[in-house]
């Protein structure tokens, strides 16, 4: 059987997991991943890493408790190599509750940036669900609430300020995906005291460059990117070729971190949370914010490879 | 939702196959071994059918009505709910199946064995046996495991399925109240295997169909009969 590039990244990866278990002189030998590139939060200035943690599916496995376990061994995973961001909504089924569960077992990592999301119609019950999310995850507060799918943000938005203004979470933002309602989501950039927007960004979905992306730099709102892979779809087109020789000269392995180079060499982006549920894909995924990223003529080789296939 | 016409179907899918299929086996496991009793109800409404009369129609609505209500409660309720947030609505749908079982099958007797046409009886009683017998081969046949199995009165569709038979072979006059909600289920659950590209995605929904099918058809035929002059 033939290897693809992915199978021996993989062995690779795998071979470097095992390492611990070799003993402590050959873990000692074994050098340090690199951490990923952080970016600033336009807003505060504050950093965090260029890859995040999605778990829209992949972290909705119910009370399985074998599956619960797996959850947990891909956070701990993304908090040793570097990660901090994970994002979740009330509308991700058992998600939020996945969440809460590893993090118990994992030590509660003190890196975390806690991102969720407000998915109700009203205010009372936007605050009620927001404090239920809390428990689920069990944490103090949320580092940042955003409003989902913009539901109901008229009067949300007012809500997450004012628990802003009183120390209940530290950032707002509001949130598409699938390139819907790009108008009214400009609107509001433009008009609202936003710290976050997040939106679906990825080498095929591209519309965001054309007002979304230039507007958050203008205003200063940091940028989350989802479906980074369309929910995979990107990947098992572009799985079945070999990936391209140059695009070493940006230190890619997969066609993962080709995807994910992509999206976070863009100046306005701040995090891209592709969601898995491999601890070797995890690695993988915060590999891409380690080493070179694109130039803008490596961004535009990138996207006209891929148009082409 | 907002703009909920721009959403397909695998936008609305909120969990992994791997994830769907582990919450049969999580089921049957805590469950085991009721799948046996299970299986005994539904070879006891095969065997009430070929016995007939009205008896045999009152119990089998009340097995059905049974097997309704704990799919309801067992299933989407205890079970489903934990990965997808429409479960709580499929439990309820699923108990008004149970009452309008009770109603038409055990108080109308509209569930009584009777003569159909044999395409009709042929349909039904393949469907009844399909459920009962073949269904829980599904999962091993395609590879999953033994504890993934669907099985007649504890899971949905072949309890569905089921009863779509035996409203088939409960005449030519059909109790079309208790069409809806077990054809609505097939095809939800034919849609959800279809978003997770399983390849017997069209099974469920298609036998639904069928015993829609015939069933209207049976009725149509009954009715072109009971005009005069013909």
């Amino acid at each position: 059987m033939t290897k693809t590039p992915n199978d021996i990244r993989r062995r690779l990866l795998g071979a470097l997991a095992a390492a611990p278990l070799l003993g402590p002189a050959m873990a000692r030998a074994q050098p340090q991943p690199a951490r990923p590139a952080a970016r600033a939060i336009p807003s505060s200035g504050e950093t965090i890493p260029l890859v995040g943690l999605g778990s829209w599916i992949t972290f909705n496995v119910g009370d399985d408790r074998a599956a619960r376990d797996a959850s947990t061994e891909v956070m701990r995973a993304f908090f040793q190599a570097g990660g901090r961001l994970i994002d979740s909504s009330p509308m991700y089924g058992s998600a939020q509750d996945v969440i809460g569960y590893g993090l118990k077992k994992l030590g509660r990592p003190a890196d975390l940036f806690a991102a969720d999301k407000v998915w109700i119609s009203g205010s009372g019950e936007g605050r009620a669900q927001m404090e239920r999310s809390r428990r689920l995850w069990d944490i103090p507060r949320f580092d940042l609430m955003q409003v989902h799918n913009l539901l109901s943000w008229q009067t949300h938005l007012p809500t997450l300020f004012s628990m802003k203004a009183a120390g209940q979470l530290r950032y707002v933002g509001i949130t598409t995906s699938h390139g819907r309602r790009h108008d009214e989501l400009e609107k509001i950039m433009a008009s609202r005291p936003l710290d976050f927007v997040q939106l679906t960004y990825n080498l095929v979905d591209r519309e965001a460059e054309q007002r979304l992306l230039p507007l958050a730099r203008e205003r200063g709102i940091a940028v989350i990117v989802n479906r980074p892979f369309q929910q995979g779809a990107l990947l098992d087109r572009l799985g079945r070729r070999p990936l391209p020789p140059w695009a070493a000269e940006i230190d890619c392995t997969s066609w993962a971190q080709f995807a994910l180079k992509f999206i976070i060499s863009h100046p306005a982006v701040t995090c891209a949370i592709p969601a898995t549920t491999r601890v070797d894909h995890v690695r993988e995924n915060l590999g891409a914010a380690a080493g070179r990223l694109p130039d803008q003529a490596m961004r535009a080789r990138m996207a006209a490879l891929v148009a082409r296939l | 939702m907002s703009e909920w016409w721009t959403y397909s179907l695998r936008d609305l899918l909120l969990f992994s196959p791997r994830t769907y299929y582990r919450q049969f086996e999580l089921y049957n496991l805590e469950w085991w071994p009721l799948q046996l009793v299970a299986l005994a109800l539904g070879i006891a409404v095969l065997a009430l059918w070929r016995r007939g009369g009205e008896r045999a129609g009152r119990a089998i609505a009340a097995i059905l009505a049974l097997c309704w209500l704990w799919v309801a409660w067992a299933f989407h309720g205890q079970r489903y709910a934990s990965i997808n947030l429409a479960a709580g609505y499929f439990a309820w749908a699923f108990v008004a199946q149970a009452l309008l079982l009770l109603w038409f099958g055990g108080v109308r007797r509209r569930l009584t064995p009777a003569s159909a046409p044999r395409v009709q009886v042929r349909a039904g009683l393949g469907l009844l046996l399909f459920a009962v017998l073949i269904f829980p081969l599904v999962a091993p046949l395609q590879g999953r495991n033994w504890t993934q199995a669907e099985v007649f009165g504890m899971a949905p569709d072949p309890t569905a399925l089921a009863t779509l038979g035996v409203l088939l072979l409960a005449g030519a006059r059909p109790a079309w109240a208790l069409y809806p909600i077990p054809a609505a289920w097939c095809l939800i659950s034919g849609a959800t295997l279809w978003t997770m590209d399983a390849p017997d995605f069209a099974v469920v929904p298609l036998a639904a169909l069928l015993a829609v099918g015939l069933a209207a058809a049976a009725r149509l035929e009954q009715a072109g009969a009971a005009q005069p002059g013909r």
